[in-house]
């Protein structure tokens, strides 16, 4: 298709080259620099979407972040990107591009009967339909809420690109690069202070690139590349354009998204798509600028109604006519820029300026170019479906109330100045209660909450010079409280065309007998009515009649509807606006993809993977991983075609029969040193510790003050003043932080250190019948013998030349040792285990092995410590000691905690003695009692026992004690089953303890 | 997020730390009577104020000291930090 309304002369875009695009499954052209909106308006394309509520067609509105409505969909790369503003997103070769809220097209669109039953969808539409009757929820309204909810769809495959995060820091960040931002970003970076500037668009220069000034004998576009030029080259400065600072959080901590790749037609080896940046700033000048005002009319949500300020960028940024008849429509002196540059491009506009008399530099200037000015008059309402086709315009009373001489002219564009908002989003997010400024029937930052200031038409100066002044001034006097360089540059002149004061009036009232749509809230749907039921309906404040009606909410945040849906409650209540106040903006300004938020913390990366020192050797031997936390460990060794279940089995067999040898490395270890250590270990712990003599280890119990069991381990007294301590691998990180806690601050007399020594120690069980006669040929210099290192003793001894540590402790039940080198020695001690170990029938087993062997011997593990039990629960109430205080000892003595009935630890089996009993199955008396049925307890974990080949399982059950022997019931509501077993001890296998001793 | 002055390391951000609870909360001494009411007020109840709050935060990826921060809980401001054993005004 050809470029129609592309203008030869003007425009910053690539005129070399020309790229392709695909927009609704036909192929357009535009030029390098051009986003999708300006290209399709280049072309003639304004129908480009349909509404949110009642699939009114949609064009394009504004030109950047303002656009309320043109928001596409984006394929690139075979992925699927909703929430496009077709208005920010440059075009590329090869995009593809789609409208969303339409089906089957947005050229018909089976939705828009909507329009048509639309006193069936008032405000609130949602709580007071789809109410009744309750059977067709599910059926029908759900999934037609559903369908009819959001923009685009997302994609739901993986999605490939790369999205990275960034710190910096700062002393002063400055948000747009308008003019304020450029001169305050150049009087502070001269002053020496370390600046970053950020710009939302590709090009820097605010409304300087539109706007006909003179900066110091310069145009206000040389001047803004003069200045970014000179900053681009300073050491102290990052400028970032395609850059948008969209939150202000707590400390200054301001969130900027800057999109690297969108506008590539591939992400670059090494860039990733966008970045963001997480930026600490000592202090802010937000330069963020203003939104034109949208004046409200009927039907001023047609294709081709448009903000005035966009219709002149269209033109002076991209070349593009947005309409050739164009109807300008102000209650300012903006409006007459615009149809200067109309006119300037040989099209003749015709200006409504609901003012009677103005008089200006610009008004006068456009009279004389020639161009037909009406005063008191005003757009009615927009003509034509799909485009505006013509509008009715009519003049209007002093009083701003009656309209006379209606008439309908021909016009293909209505570009609108209701005067100009300033944009206080990120001051309002940093806490910042904004003020109503009369002059500019706008709401204006007041004083600042943190170390933010806002300057230039954010902060409702709206002639270059005062911002100028102000921005330079500003720029100097945060840096230098910052650098003390006292470097101060000299503010240029300025040269601007004087403008005149703006009418107040916005909105236009209905002629007799007409009832069109007035929007308010052009994203949401929002119209004059749905305010005013709103009202009528009892809602006063102003944060419910948003919630109400959605003005001002999802990704627009009320950018260009936020006042006048607030003059428009106002002037119905008959209060002045700041009465009324505003609603709170909430971050993002603009919509940032979760792509960006999450960055890199994908999958796998989304937390660190520890793995032992023997990994490599548990890979080259077909070991299945398992997480355990963040590690990962063997859960067991496949041979040939193995299911899990069998090689767990044949695993545990082989521990039970001869040896077998386990990765413990993911225990946690602390050393405790100092001379107070055995006291300090006699208060976390609940036995007791003073009297545990050099080279000998423990197993202990350490409680929350709440009485509930915190963890176990062993700790082992390696010398006088020095334990070693183990935890779970799960619990590690938390025991640690408890002790410190008690040191540092419960108990600061005690003179003990802790640290962390999990990753200095490489660990290996070796467990079973032959571990003894292993240890004898793995250690042939140390007496390993039962005397020599009885159950629970501690040696130091030589692996090969390798310093190591035996301690004889057991999960397993069997007779069993850990020893431990430091971690680079790990898979050398593993590999020679293994080695020396094959003539006692070695064989690795895993975390499942692992279980099963602690499970029929009833050892307690996180399925009975869930954070629950105490240890009378777990049968530990033997650990307990009733001479000494230590952590959670009077939480013991609750009521809930001693009543006889309490929960305790059993064995259950199934009394056919082949089905297996799911963990978390419920153990009740009788399993066809009236639901809820009461349950007893639960099972906490379950096995095959390798010891009697047949199922076994532990559950923590009421009055566990009294119960054994009793016939009852494991029910799983969830695998569907209800299994008869019979309760029997938690000791299953060798309960006098025999095997560990011997 | 959180800018924190650790008075071990200095200003860090909120990522590296752990929050803690009230730290005003006094645990009771070892091996003294104590009454059920007492003691469950020491295990469970916390106030939760709007404003000034005197909490404890971890510097768990820094310096693993525990500190003591002073912090209004509706502004985020951080008027004072302490070291542990530092006497709070």
């Amino acid at each position: 298709m050809s470029q129609d309304f592309r203008l030869n002369n003007i425009g910053m875009v690539n005129r070399n080259k020309k790229i392709s695009f695909i927009f609704n499954g036909k192929k357009y052209f535009g030029y390098e620099g051009d986003t999708i909106a300006s290209a399709l308006i280049a072309n003639g394309v304004h129908l480009v979407g349909r509404s949110f509520k009642y699939h009114r067609p949609r064009g394009f509105f504004g030109v950047g972040v303002d656009e309320p409505y043109a928001i596409l969909q984006l394929e690139r790369n075979n992925e699927r990107d909703p929430n496009i503003r077709a208005t920010e997103q440059e075009i590329f070769e090869g995009l593809e591009v789609k409208s969303v809220n339409c089906w089957p097209s947005v050229n018909f669109d089976i939705g828009a009967i909507n329009n048509f039953l639309k006193m069936f969808f008032p405000a609130g539409f949602y709580y007071k339909t789809f109410m009744w009757p309750p059977s067709f929820w599910y059926k029908i309204y759900e999934p037609f809420i559903r369908m009819a909810a959001g923009f685009g769809e997302a994609s739901i495959k993986h999605d490939k690109e790369r999205y990275e995060h960034k710190y910096e820091y700062c002393d002063l960040l400055i948000t747009g690069s308008g003019p304020s931002g450029l001169a305050s970003a150049y009087a502070a970076a001269k002053n020496g202070a370390r600046v970053i500037l950020a710009e939302d668009k590709p090009r820097y220069g605010g409304s300087l690139l539109t706007s006909d000034v003179n900066i110091g004998n310069q145009t206000g576009i040389e001047w803004s590349e003069k200045i970014i030029t000179e900053l681009k080259s300073m050491s102290n400065v990052i400028v970032k354009n395609r850059s948008q600072v969209f939150g202000y959080y707590d400390h200054n901590m301001l969130v900027m998204s800057e999109r690297i790749s969108d506008h590539l037609p591939k992400t670059q080896k090494y860039l990733p798509k966008q970045r963001l940046w997480y930026i600490r700033a000592k202090e802010v000048l937000i330069s963020s600028g203003s939104i034109e005002r949208p004046l409200v009319f009927g039907n001023n949500d047609t294709p081709g109604v448009m903000l005035s300020s966009a219709a002149k960028e269209y033109m002076k940024v991209y070349g593009v006519l947005v309409g050739k008849k164009p109807l300008i429509f102000t209650n300012n002196d903006s409006g007459y820029e615009t149809a200067i540059e109309f006119k300037k491009n040989g099209v003749n506009p015709l200006i409504l300026d609901t003012r009677k008399e103005p008089s200006s530099d610009i008004i006068t200037e456009a009279k004389n170019l020639g161009i037909e000015i009406k005063f008191s008059y005003v757009v009615v309402a927009a003509k034509g479906y799909k485009k505006v086709k013509s509008a009715d315009i009519a003049k209007i009373s002093d009083n701003k109330k009656d309209l006379s001489n209606i008439e309908n002219i021909e016009c293909d564009c209505i570009c609108v100045s209701g005067f100009w908002t300033p944009s206080i989003h990120l001051a309002s997010q940093s806490g910042n209660k904004s003020e109503f400024n009369e002059k500019i029937d706008a709401f204006i930052p007041k004083k600042s909450k943190q170390k933010e200031n806002t300057i230039g038409s954010a902060n409702g100066k709206f002639t270059l010079e005062e911002t100028i002044n102000e921005a330079f001034d500003k720029g100097y006097e945060v840096s230098n409280k910052i650098t003390e360089n006292n470097n101060k540059v000299s503010i240029p002149t300025v040269v601007e065309k004087k403008s005149t004061q703006h009418d107040k009036f916005w909105c236009v009232p209905l002629p007799k007998g007409k009832s069109y749509k007035r929007f308010l809230d052009f994203q949401n749907d929002v119209a004059v009515t749905d305010i005013e039921l709103a009202l009528r309906e009892g809602f006063r404040s102003i944060e419910h009649v948003k919630r109400y009606t959605t003005l001002g909410m999802a990704t627009d945040q009320g950018k260009t509807s936020n006042l006048n849906g607030l003059q428009l409650v106002s002037d119905i209540e008959n209060k002045v606006v700041p009465q009324v106040g505003h609603t709170t903006f909430r971050p993002p300004y603009t919509p940032v993809s979760i792509g960006a938020i999450v960055g890199r913390e994908v999958g796998k990366h989304s937390k660190p993977t520890r793995k032992s020192p023997m990994h490599e050797w548990h890979e080259k031997n077909k070991a299945v991983f398992v997480d355990a936390g963040v590690w990962l460990r063997p859960r067991y060794y496949k041979q040939g075609n193995e299911t899990l279940f069998e090689a767990s089995k044949r695993e545990a067999k082989n521990v039970r029969k001869n040896v077998g040898v386990c990765d413990v490395t993911t225990l946690g270890k602390i050393d405790v040193k100092g001379p107070d250590a055995a006291e300090f270990l006699n208060r976390v712990y609940t036995n007791a510790w003073l009297k545990l003599p050099v080279g000998k280890a423990r197993y202990g119990v350490m409680l929350r003050e709440d009485g509930i069991v915190m963890d176990d381990g062993t700790t082992t007294r390696i010398s006088e003043n020095h334990y070693h301590m183990t935890t779970t691998t799960a619990q590690a990180a938390n025991v640690l932080s408890h002790l410190e806690y008690y040191l540092q601050l419960v108990w600061p007399e005690l003179n003990v250190n802790v640290v962390s020594t999990t990753e200095q120690w490489a660990g290996a069980a070796i467990a079973g019948p032959n571990s003894r006669a292993l240890l004898m040929k793995l250690f042939p210099n140390t007496d390993v013998s039962n005397e020599g290192l009885p159950f629970m003793g501690y040696k130091e001894a030589d692996l090969f030349g390798i310093p190591s540590k035996i301690y004889r402790i057991s999960f397993s039940g069997e007779l069993a040792y850990e020893v431990n080198v430091e971690s680079d020695y790990g898979n050398f001690m593993w590999e020679k285990i293994i080695e020396v170990g094959k003539e006692f029938q070695i064989q690795p087993y895993g975390t499942e092995a692992l279980s099963t062997l602690r499970i029929e011997m009833g050892h307690v593990a996180g399925s009975e410590l869930d954070g629950r039990t105490i240890p009378h629960d777990a049968s530990l109430e033997g650990l307990v000691s009733k001479k000494k205080d230590f952590i959670g000892k009077r939480s013991l003595s609750r009521s809930a905690f001693t009543k006889p009935d309490r929960e305790k630890i059993v064995g259950v089996v199934p009394l056919d003695k082949t089905t297996s009993i799911p963990e978390g199955s419920y153990i009740v008396k009788d399993p066809k009692a009236k639901l809820p049925n009461p349950k007893l307890g639960h099972v906490s974990a379950s096995c095959w026992s390798v010891e009697y080949d047949n199922p076994f399982s532990l559950a923590i059950i009421k009055d566990g004690k009294n119960m054994i022997g009793q016939k009852l019931f494991a029910m799983s509501p969830l695998k569907n089953k209800t299994i008869p077993v019979e309760i029997v001890s938690s000791h299953y296998v060798d309960p006098e303890g025999k095997r560990v001793r011997g | 997020m959180l800018y924190i002055f650790c008075p071990h390391c200095g200003l860090r951000s909120q990522n590296e730390f752990a929050y803690g609870g009230d730290a005003t909360v006094k645990r009771p001494e070892l091996n003294k009577e104590i009454s059920d009411q007492d003691w469950d007020n020491f295990v469970y109840l916390r106030k939760s104020p709007r404003g000034k709050h005197l909490e404890l935060w971890h510097h768990i990826s820094g310096c693993r000291q525990w500190i003591k921060v002073e912090r209004d809980t509706s502004t985020h401001e951080i008027f004072k930090t302490y070291k542990a054993d530092e006497l709070t005004e």
